[in-house]
């Protein structure tokens, strides 16, 4: 094995400085100011967020990682309106948000499509919701049905279809509502391996389509770095960007980048940010083999 | 073939499987059922009088207890007479299942001893007339305050304590209670029947709604449902196979107050013709009834669970009995 020099993760080749130019020009989408979240327990309060800004521009891909309990899932439903913040601001278009709506699709790590409801009247739901005709809602939904390519499956029910199939289903009845932005907490954690890239190059194909702006919960590195224009890596007790990382890899992405300088680069650093190196050697074990996961040639 | 073992926990049998050991399920006690019957020696504790011989109290076909017919048979021999003869046979509680099975059709056909009584069908019909209005009006109310108890935290408050406390107050002992307010003909059957089913109808409901995935009503409401939508287009559709499910196993509750019921003022339907006939002591009628009751209600079970198929398409794809 021979060792490669890997290029600072800061770098980046003119066109991408280029794309990231165009991406703060565009209106911001979602503002996040100054985002507390405290639950109290009967073992006293415990900080789930503490002091999140950020900004999410027009039809970017955001990525949200960070290890397991650090405030991921609580983030994303105080975007979605599910919960509610301790203190602090969620702006949509600039408008402050409170409460669930159909400007905001999500689409959750568990499947919850409805099972009683045929894979089409799932996407209709939204739109029949709005008060939309029924003969107007089944016709956009077919539509939406198509473009995740289940047009097979419109009359199937839920229980019927794979998990990736479920997810497709998922992210097309949030889609349908046209969101702002689409908020999905680790819609992929519960898949194999192959059925979960298949579904991250879709998910890209759907988003370069259409004009989308997408927050992606993710633990996954490779997932991160393959979908995202920006990561916003979380730190744990309690969850406090730890830094925002402009993604140097070039667009359009394809799994063959996974083992590209840049790709291997911004994945070291977050590596580093997730699981800090200690004093414990034990730590320091683990860290290796994380650094030789899928991909990696890259001797720690 | 079979290599899967019968006894794997958790894992289903394979559908020849399932029909032998239904059959069996029922052949089983019939076995027994038949052994005790037709075997002499296996029970028997009685002596049928077929002569009476020189026994002054003996008649033909009285029925006495062994001990007693050989007691009287020495005394007899002793005095030199003639000795009675006999067959051993069971109780008259007891009747062999040929007996009964001609008891199903000739209950079916003999005519009701006085004009005012009922033909077996009639009393029939009508105990199932009682559990239909007992149910229908237990449920018209209970499914509702069910389904709002267990989707508002506020309605359960105020509901379900009550409740809890009431179910444990056995249904029967409102019967005098309710002959006095209503009557003694159907009213106070059907409101025992209510009664059995309400309280404990409104708890499983709620339960079951309770039990439905918080995950729908958020999905639901990142859709933009709004909440009389959540509680129509979610929780309702949501929990309709499980509240079916639920249904049928009340259903068969409630017809375990039938008889208690039926007691009640004016004694009525199928137990007014099984007290009737165990007052002339044909108990092979008595048993025959009591198996009409069953039949009955597994049948009413069997057509449910199929039309439940049938209603709910989504639940067939799924691995749900
Ligand atoms: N309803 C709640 N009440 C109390 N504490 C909570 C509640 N929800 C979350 N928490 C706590 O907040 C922290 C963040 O939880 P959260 O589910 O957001 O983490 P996560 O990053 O999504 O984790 P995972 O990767 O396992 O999904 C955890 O410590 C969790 O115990
Ligand atoms: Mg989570």
């Amino acid at each position: 094995m021979t060792r490669i020099e890997l290029p600072s993760y800061l770098e980046q080749s003119d066109e991408v400085k280029a794309r990231f130019d165009d991406i703060k020009q565009r209106e911001v989408i979602l503002e996040l100011k100054d985002l507390h979240k405290v639950f109290s327990t009967a073992k006293g309060d415990v900080t789930a967020l503490k002091n999140i800004n950020f900004k999410a521009h027009r039809r970017e891909f955001v990525c949200v990682i960070g290890a397991s309990g650090c405030g991921k899932s609580t983030l994303i439903r105080i975007l979605a309106g599910l919960e509610s913040a301790s203190a602090g601001e969620v702006l949509l278009d600039g408008k402050p948000v409170s409460g669930p709506g159909p400007d905001r699709g999500m689409v959750f790590q568990g499947y919850t499509l409805f099972p009683w409801l045929t894979v089409k009247k799932n996407v209709m739901f939204g739109l029949r919701s709005q008060g939309m005709s029924t003969f107007t809602a089944e016709s956009e939904a077919l539509q939406w049905i198509d473009l995740v390519g289940l047009d097979k499956f419109a009359d199937s029910y839920p229980d019927q279809l794979s998990g990736g199939m479920k997810q497709r289903v998922a992210i097309a009845r949030a889609l349908a509502n046209k969101p702002r932005i689409l908020l999905m907490d680790e819609p992929y954690g519960a898949l194999d391996a192959q059925t979960r890239s298949k579904m991250q190059s879709y998910l890209l194909q759907i988003w370069h389509n259409i004009d989308i702006t997408v927050l992606f919960i993710t633990h996954d590195l490779d997932e991160a770095i393959y979908l995202a224009d920006r990561i916003l890596v979380l730190k744990s007790h309690p969850g406090e960007v730890e830094e925002i990382i402009e993604v140097p890899v070039p667009r359009p992405r394809d799994p063959d980048q996974f083992i590209s300088p840049e790709f291997l680069a911004t994945r070291k650093r977050i590596d580093e940010l997730i699981h800090p190196p200690s004093d414990d050697g034990e730590d320091d074990k683990l860290n290796m083999i994380r650094l030789t996961r899928v991909g990696d040639e890259v001797e720690p | 073939m079979t290599s899967t073992p019968w006894f794997a926990p958790r894992v289903a049998l394979s559908t020849k499987r399932t029909r032998v050991l239904t059959i069996v399920s029922f052949l089983l006690p019939l076995l027994i059922w038949s052994a005790v019957s037709y075997v002499p020696f296996l029970w028997h504790p009685k002596v049928v009088v077929v002569d009476p011989g020189d026994v002054s109290y003996f008649k033909v076909d009285m029925l006495v207890d062994r001990e007693v017919f050989k007691n009287e048979s020495l005394k007899v021999e002793e005095a030199g007479k003639t000795l009675p003869t006999g067959k051993r046979a069971n109780p008259i509680y007891l009747p062999a299942p040929h007996e009964v099975a001609k008891a199903f059709v000739t209950s079916f056909t003999t005519e009701p001893q006085r004009r005012s009584e009922q033909w077996l069908h009639e009393s029939l019909w009508h105990s199932i007339t009682i559990i239909f209005w007992g149910f229908t009006l237990s449920s018209l109310i209970g499914v509702p305050i069910g389904v709002l108890c267990g989707t508002y935290a506020a309605v359960s408050r105020i509901h379900e304590p009550f409740i809890e406390f009431f179910r444990y107050l056995p249904a029967p002992a409102f019967g005098a209670l309710a002959v006095a307010i209503l009557g003694i003909y159907d009213g106070p059957k059907i409101a025992i029947i209510f009664i059995g089913t309400f309280f404990q109808q409104v708890l499983i409901v709620s339960n079951t709604t309770r039990k439905l995935d918080i995950s729908l009503l958020e999905a639901a409401l990142t859709l933009g449902a709004k909440r009389m939508q959540l509680l129509f287009k979610v929780v309702i559709p949501g929990i309709l196979p499980d509240l079916f499910r639920d249904l049928r196993i009340l259903l068969g509750w409630a017809w375990t107050y039938l008889i208690v019921a039926e007691l009640i003022g004016t004694s009525s339907g199928i137990t007014w013709f099984i007290t009737q006939q165990a007052r002339y002591k044909n108990f092979d009628n008595v048993f025959a009834a009591i198996m009409m009751i069953g039949i009955i209600g597994l049948l009413s079970d069997i057509i449910l669970a199929k039309l439940g198929k049938y209603i709910f398409p989504w639940e067939r794809s799924a691995n749900k009995a």
